[in-house]
């Protein structure tokens, strides 16, 4: 594609920019999309340039700075001009953001999704994982933090495995 | 907070003396056993939470917004200290009896953490900080029933650490030398 020259004005429909994000994986889980998992919070587009809105998962989480720049990268090979990829805080993100569909890629992928908790996050820590691979409760929380800052460990005493949870935030 | 200040942030971290650091003797102190840390971690944490808490209703909205998103986070460091502690107060003999030594020397410098800062009067007055009282009476209403249901009891009769922020003890410059020896070795170094 050789669109995109300076010379020529080349705007692009926002639902593009969203279909191509739909292609920006998470890096930590590449099983997800940025926009399944409630990254992106708003695209725009004035002219040539487009501008997205991120909002940051976890604090401190050190994906931020390759999502951004995966966005960034599969936006100009839609053919856009200029990109802006702005970081927004607030409102905070919510883990109950997360798409039904990457619920079930993080299940696939091994990963017991976080619980939707409404506002209210005290009550998840009654909630008990259910380890992916076999379904049961029967698990037991090892650690609020594990590999990632986004993830706890668990143990399922049914399979005597370790696994991880996304954590609900 | 270089940018608030206008210092040089390095200068910050690795120049500045026990003397220029405003902090309570509480974070000072050594690591003692994993009591002592788990305890001393849980108290702070606690009181961490409570007050981004409160800060979610700050007049100063910027302020108000970035605590909106500590909040929700600050759960999980009481929730993996809070274990920690059910877990060692509930757990043997020994257990008990180290967590309740730790709780006996780290409860009267907890008091530290809710002494009066008058610099913040004008920041309080206007709501955009959360005052020491309040902090305190949530941070009890907290951490006091939980303390019991670990099986601990809370200690009486100890002299609460009053002091300003300013006053420390010798642990802190102990602390600094071992943080800040590399960077001082050669202050001109690009790293």
């Amino acid at each position: 594609m050789s669109e995109g020259k300076k010379s020529t004005q080349h705007t692009i429909a926002p639902e593009k920019v969203w279909e191509a994000l739909q292609g920006v994986k998470d890096p930590e889980i590449p099983v997800v999309s940025v926009v399944e998992m409630g990254i992106v919070r708003d695209v725009s587009v004035s002219g040539d340039q487009v501008m997205v809105k991120i909002t940051p998962t976890f604090s401190g989480c050190p994906a931020l700075h390759v999502i951004k720049a995966d966005i960034e990268a599969s936006i100009l090979r839609l053919g856009a001009d200029n990109v802006n990829v702005e970081t927004v805080l607030f409102p905070p993100w919510s883990s109950d953001w997360i798409s039904e569909e990457a619920r079930r890629q993080l299940k696939a992928f091994g990963l017991a999704p976080p619980p939707t908790h409404g506002g209210r996050l005290e009550i998840t820590f009654y909630n008990v994982a259910a380890y992916p691979y076999c379904d049961a409760a029967d698990t037991v929380i090892k650690n609020t933090f594990g590999p990632t800052l986004c993830r706890a460990i668990y143990y399922c005493n049914n399979c005597q495995q370790p696994f991880e949870q996304f954590k609900a935030l | 907070m270089s940018e608030l200040s206008g210092d040089n942030p390095d200068e910050l971290v690795f120049l500045r003396t026990a003397d220029a650091y405003r902090n309570v003797q509480m974070v000072e102190l050594p690591k003692g056993d994993w009591a002592f840390s788990m305890m001393r971690q849980y108290l702070f944490d606690a009181l961490e939470m409570v007050r981004a808490g409160r800060l979610m209703s700050s007049l100063y909205r910027p302020l108000a917004e970035v605590a909106s998103k500590i909040r929700p986070e600050e759960l999980y460091h009481y929730r993996h200290t809070s274990n920690w502690i059910k877990r060692l107060g509930l757990g043997t003999k020994e257990s008990n009896r180290r967590s309740q030594a730790a709780l006996d020397v780290l409860w009267p410098a907890a008091a530290q953490l809710f002494v009066r800062t008058p610099e913040n009067d004008v920041l309080i007055e206007a709501h955009y900080l959360p005052s020491a009282l309040e902090l305190e009476r949530d941070w009890e209403r907290l951490v006091v029933p939980f303390l019991e249901t670990a099986g601990l009891r809370i200690p009486v009769g100890d002299p609460p650490v009053t002091a300003s922020r300013d006053h420390h003890t010798p642990h802190l410059a102990e602390l600094l030398a071992d943080l800040q020896e590399v960077a001082r070795l050669d202050l001109g170094a690009a790293w």
